[in-house]
């Protein structure tokens, strides 16, 4: 059947999913649109350096006070998680999911002799390197390449946005950075593309136009896949009309179709509170609550929240003492939440930082970040965590 | 192989300056490159203008905000009015600069200045700090490394971007004196964490007041004892600078990073190190460097022909010197920038942008392949771009942070008058049947006959003009003219 695009885009998506796979008619009865099992992780990217002692506060310490005057944030105003700590007062939903039973808290996690440069320590956290070494490809870059091996569609991996990060470059496969399904597709589609790819035949040219042929490749493939599976059953709840709002929903669209994504990327930022921390990381965390509540409420109805894994980092935390502008410098080891309707283990799952022994100011780092990767990749998403992270690392407990 | 005169002076135009313009295909056969380059040096000796975007209204209420007593009577609303005013100035500042990058003679100039601008990469939303830096990068560009690193760290936007006004005697702030010493001089591994501690003392004090005037003040300066690599004295910002440059670490650090971005992504060291030696002998002179580099018979070996991934400023200003046209959106260009990963006055950190294959991935690969269309037909620009992503390092007017905002649509519909009478006017000397080859050859520095193939299907024969017409813009949408 031949559509022109232009009709193929004015129709409704309703319709459109009758005419293609009429076998979908069916799912719009049952609740549960794809079988369970279809196991997928969304990385949340707090960028600039989350402050984690305003994020999960340790209300009964002393410390914490006595270096924050002006800072810290006063028990009364907080979100209440255990006698010790409580959240940021505006991460209602986090509450929300932790007193569910949805959500895990791991404190102190960093890694050894932490670089407090932004793209350092967020190239570190990318391509999951020593902190002294540089690699150039990114752990979830690499999970790709071991899934999508001369693979035409690196789909497996995905970032909401317009610009390709570090973690999802691999070394044979990049990921598909796409922030609209349907304006990559239109792209995509032009006669005269396809024609251009069609009549080149490659290893004639040298790099790195090669590298552009075969990017061009992986994207016009791409594209057709990802847009017909974002039409497939797109979520109808509503999301918060923010960057971050939109992201989550498209997510949420592609989960409930039949695609082969395992990982969604997305960032919030930016996080560098040097001066006036307050107003700012309230302004963000307001924006990430309800992009999250929204996320998880839609994949509850969708009976998808047990396969959905959720986690936030940053590239680092912050210093103990607040600095003389009202916020803080940039600091080591770091909070991460996890959410899920799948955790094995919930609530706060190690001791909040110890600020009578700090390095130097700052936090020391009790769980290496590529403890988390490691247990992410083998028992979420089944995949060779040693051979993908270059080392070995013990897992955790929480799946 | 015997490389055309064209072909290399072609090469020489993409590198040293911004592409060929129409006019200048003509000269491209007639001169050697060597001959071509003092032309280019010729054309960039005069000094340039100052850039000046702000108007009257701006600078009033900026005045007017500096005063105690006058900024009293401007309420929250009327200040948040102000720095959005700003915003809009630099918008303005970046269009402005890149119209000179398309338009000027001083070809030479602009495009050291741009790599100046990629070196010292450097966020500001106060638009009197940008042109005072953009103006340093202009007028030193081709002076001496010295005095463009001295003028730089003086900068308000550069002391203001990497938080130096508060740096003080007792309590420190780093971030200055490690981007010195990481980015913008020595490079990492050739320094300590107690060294950047050591001249972060030393650049206590350091600060701009309000007009963007340099100042010292002497009552936060730490005037004691530093160490800083291997050297001791009671030593202010200025002897850090000179310690720095002595370092012939400096030298080649810099000279890499001009090789990289002139010649090509993977590094001849032999040549490295010799240019770097010429380059610290000399005492930092930028001009003898580039003319070195542009006068040499290994610039024009092939494998440094056509081997560059243009950047984003680099396509686009390329784009526009050929095909000469008149944009009725500003918003229009800005989104492009921003969508293709480049916004000139907008790094994303203060590391600048990586550069090389890192340009290309699935969506901005795509929208490159698309710009010289959506600049022929009246095309909806029918992209969302990013908010201002002000990750890592950006700044407002206040020293906050930037947070997302909601999205808006700034959708613009790119309406741009090609002059083509000038652009269809230079073949007309050219046989009908080699004119699709010649433009071929005029816009592409290596083979491009894959793609010539399925241009030549997809022509519009009906009328001459028409066919030069889509014959250029077809072959501007191709992988092949993404190299340089």
């Amino acid at each position: 059947m031949l559509i022109k695009r232009k009709e193929f885009l004015q129709i409704g998506s309703l319709a459109t999913a009758s005419m293609m796979l009429p076998k979908f008619l069916k799912a719009f009865e049952s609740p549960a649109l794809v079988p369970p099992g279809n196991k997928v992780v969304v990385v949340l990217q707090l960028s600039g350096g989350n402050d984690g002692l305003n994020t999960i506060i340790p209300v009964r310490n002393d410390i914490y006070y006595k270096l924050r005057p002006t800072l810290g944030v006063k028990r009364e105003k907080t979100l209440k998680l255990t006698d010790e700590a409580s959240l940021h007062p505006a991460l209602t939903a986090l509450k929300e999911l932790y007193d569910e039973g949805h959500m895990a808290i791991l404190n102190n996690v960093g890694y050894p002799n932490p670089d407090r440069s932004h793209f350092r320590s967020m190239d570190i956290w990318h391509s999951a390197s020593q902190s002294d070494q540089y690699w150039n490809t990114g752990w979830i870059g690499r999970y790709l390449d071991a899934q999508c091996s001369g693979c035409d569609k690196p789909t497996y991996a995905l970032e909401v946005d317009d610009v390709l990060s570090l973690a999802l470059k691999g070394s044979q496969a990049n990921a598909i950075a796409v922030k609209d399904p349907k304006r990559l597709y239109g792209t995509a589609n032009e006669k005269f593309f396809r024609e251009v790819l069609k009549n080149h035949k490659d290893h004639h040219d040298e790099e790195p136009v090669e590298y552009l042929y075969k990017t061009m490749a992986q994207t016009l493939s791409s594209a057709d896949y990802i847009f017909k599976q974002s039409r497939l059953h797109p979520t109808n709840a509503s999301y918060p009309k923010t960057e971050l709002g939109n992201g989550f929903k498209t997510i949420a669209s592609l989960i409930y179709s039949d695609i082969n994504t395992k990982v969604y990327y997305i960032s919030l930022g930016s996080f560098d509170t040097h001066v006036g921390q307050d107003a700012q990381q309230t302004r963000l965390f307001t924006q990430m609550s309800d992009a999250i509540k929204a996320f998880t409420a839609d994949l509850k109805k969708n009976n998808r929240f047990e396969d959905v894994l959720l986690f936030t980092f940053s590239e680092f935390g912050r210093r103990v003492a607040q600095n003389a502008s009202n916020g803080t410098d940039h600091g080591t080891a770091n909070n991460m939440f996890l959410i899920s309707g799948g955790l094995k283990q919930k609530g706060i799952l190690n001791d909040l930082p110890d600020l009578t022994d700090l390095n130097e100011g700052d936090l020391k780092f009790k769980i290496d970040f590529k403890s988390v990767y490691a247990t992410i990749l083998r028992r979420w998403l089944n995949a060779d965590a040693d051979k993908i992270l270059g080392a070995h690392y013990d897992m955790l407990d929480f799946i | 192989m015997n490389t055309s005169n064209k072909l290399k002076n072609l090469h020489l135009l993409w590198r040293a300056s911004f592409g060929p313009t129409t006019e200048q295909l003509g000269d491209l056969t007639r001169l050697t490159p060597q001959k071509y380059y003092k032309t280019l040096v010729k054309a960039s000796e005069k000094e340039p203008a100052f850039i000046s975007v702000a108007d009257d209204a701006l600078i009033k209420a900026y005045e007017d905000l500096q005063d105690p007593e006058k900024r009293k009577e401007y309420s929250e609303m009327q200040r948040r009015e102000v720095n959005r005013m700003q915003l809009a100035a630099i918008r303005q500042l970046n269009l402005r600069w890149f119209k000179e990058m398309v338009t000027t003679q001083a070809q030479l100039r602009e495009k050291m200045a741009f790599f100046w601008h990629c070196h010292f990469a450097c966020r500001n939303n106060n638009v009197f700090y940008n042109q005072l830096l953009l103006h340093v990068f202009r007028q030193y560009s081709l002076s001496d490394f010295g005095t463009l690193l001295k003028e730089v760290s003086k900068s308000a936007a550069m002391l203001y971007f990497l938080n130096n006004q508060q740096n003080r005697k007792g309590r420190p702030n780093e971030n200055f004196a490690r981007e010195l010493m990481e980015l913008f001089t020595l490079g990492r591994g050739h320094y300590t964490e107690k060294d950047v501690k050591e001249a972060a003392r030393a650049f206590t004090g350091w600060t701009a007041d309000r007009q963007g005037a340099f100042a010292f003040k002497k009552s936060l300066h730490d005037m004691g004892k530093k160490t800083v690599l291997g050297q001791t004295g009671n030593y202010t910002g200025d002897d850090i600078l000179d310690i720095l440059l002595n370092h012939k670490q400096t030298a080649r650090f810099i000279t890499r990073k001009i090789y990289t971005f002139f010649v090509n992504d993977n590094v001849d060291e032999n040549i490295v190190n010799q240019l770097a030696e010429q380059f610290y002998n000399s005492g930092y002179n930028i001009a003898a460097l580039m003319e070195t580099i542009f006068t040499s018979d290994w610039f024009y070996n092939p494998q440094n022909i056509g081997t560059k991934i243009k950047s984003p400023i680099e396509l686009l200003a390329g784009i526009q010197r050929m095909i000469p046209m008149q944009l009725d959106n500003d918003n229009a260009l800005l989104n492009l920038q921003r969508i293709l990963g480049q916004q000139l006055l907008y790094p994303p950190n203060v590391a600048g942008w990586p550069g090389g294959k890192s340009w290309i991935d699935s969506s901005t690969l795509m929208m490159r392949l698309r710009i010289p269309q959506m600049f022929y037909d009246k095309d909806e620009l029918n992209v969302s771009p990013k908010q201002d992503d002000d990750i890592m390092m950006g700044r407002k007017a206040d020293g906050t942070a930037a947070v997302p905002t909601p999205v808006r649509k700034p959708y613009g519909a790119i309406n741009a008058k090609i002059n083509w009478a000038k652009y269809t006017a230079q073949y007309n000397k050219i046989k009908r049947e080699m004119v699709l080859d010649t433009i071929a050859s005029n816009l592409f520095q290596t083979d491009a006959s894959k793609v010539k193939n399925v241009v030549a299907k997809n022509i519009d024969t009906s009328s001459r003009e028409a066919f030069i017409k889509t014959a250029t813009i077809q072959l501007m949408s191709t992988p092949e003219y993404q190299m340089c």
